[in-house]
């Protein structure tokens, strides 16, 4: 996380040499130390800032893309609940371990629309999901661990 | 343009919000309510949001719908977690439409090997 904190004070030091304090020029001061630094990289040893910094882009992205996605399928079971949804509750062994991991994978599940975590088991295996649109378990299970859980864990590993 | 942005974002955040509001009445249970209501939400209060920062576009109000946007994403999945939760265990009935409940078996499954 050092990387971070020499990102920010390059992107600090941009706003200060142009002498305009704006978030265009803080955003673009943190995209020109990142390229900076990308380009040096073989001074500092490890590259795991570069690689953690790759998935948590891919994570937002993912997420937004789920967000909206799922969205409009809660919009079309709301315009016609009768026809679309089929709930149900399923069990979602889970990869992740530590109180840290689970609550995490647990509210981005759910706050995807679509999913709702209801709770997770005594020994901290299983997660248990609502799922709006069930159509097949073992399709959503390996959804939602593909999807989420696997992304939530490289960033966090 | 910018005013065209923003005036699109709000219209789209706010029927995300009526969604979510009509969703609480139309769908069946208490769980399924719970997607629209917290969800739908989330998304059209976003939106409304990122609306305000394009239009404003200074960096205060920019930094500050961020930290709004950010309070809202730590705070909703719980509180949507927890109501889910409370109306699970307090035993609400499940919409009839719903056909696999694996928390209902394994709760079963462990009152039968604890007799």
């Amino acid at each position: 996380m050092n990387l971070f904190l020499i990102n920010i004070l390059l992107a600090v030091g941009f706003m200060i040499a142009l002498e305009s304090f704006t978030l265009a020029t803080l955003f673009t001061g943190m995209v020109v130390g990142y390229m900076a630094l990308w380009l040096t990289r073989p001074l500092y040893g490890d590259d795991r800032y570069f690689q953690r910094f790759a998935t948590i882009v891919r994570l937002v992205i993912f997420f937004i893309k789920a967000l909206v996605i799922s969205n409009l399928r809660v919009l079309r079971a709301v315009l016609a609940p009768s026809q679309i949804s089929r709930p149900g509750i399923i069990r979602l062994p889970l990869d992740a371990r530590t109180d840290m991991e689970i609550m995490l994978v647990a509210n981005l599940i759910s706050l995807t629309p679509g999913t709702l975590s209801i709770d997770v088991s005594e020994d901290r295996r299983n997660l248990y999901v609502h799922v709006m649109f069930l159509e097949d378990v073992d399709d959503a299970r390996r959804e939602l661990k593909e999807g989420l859980e696997r992304r939530v864990l490289e960033v966090l590993r | 343009m910018i005013e065209w942005l923003a005036a699109v974002l709000l219209l789209l955040g706010c029927l995300f919000c009526l969604l979510a509001a009509v969703g609480l009445v139309r769908l069946p249970d208490t769980l399924t309510r719970m997607h629209a209501a917290t969800k739908a939400g989330t998304l059209g209060a976003g939106l409304i949001l990122g609306a305000v920062a394009v239009l404003f576009g200074d960096i205060g109000t920019v930094l500050r719908t961020f930290l709004v946007l950010i309070f809202l994403f730590m705070t909703v999945p719980v509180g949507a977690h927890l109501i889910g939760r409370a109306a699970y265990c307090s035993g609400i009935r499940l919409s009839s439409r719903t056909w696999v409940d694996h928390l209902r078996e394994d709760l079963e499954g462990k009152d039968k090997s604890e007799r």
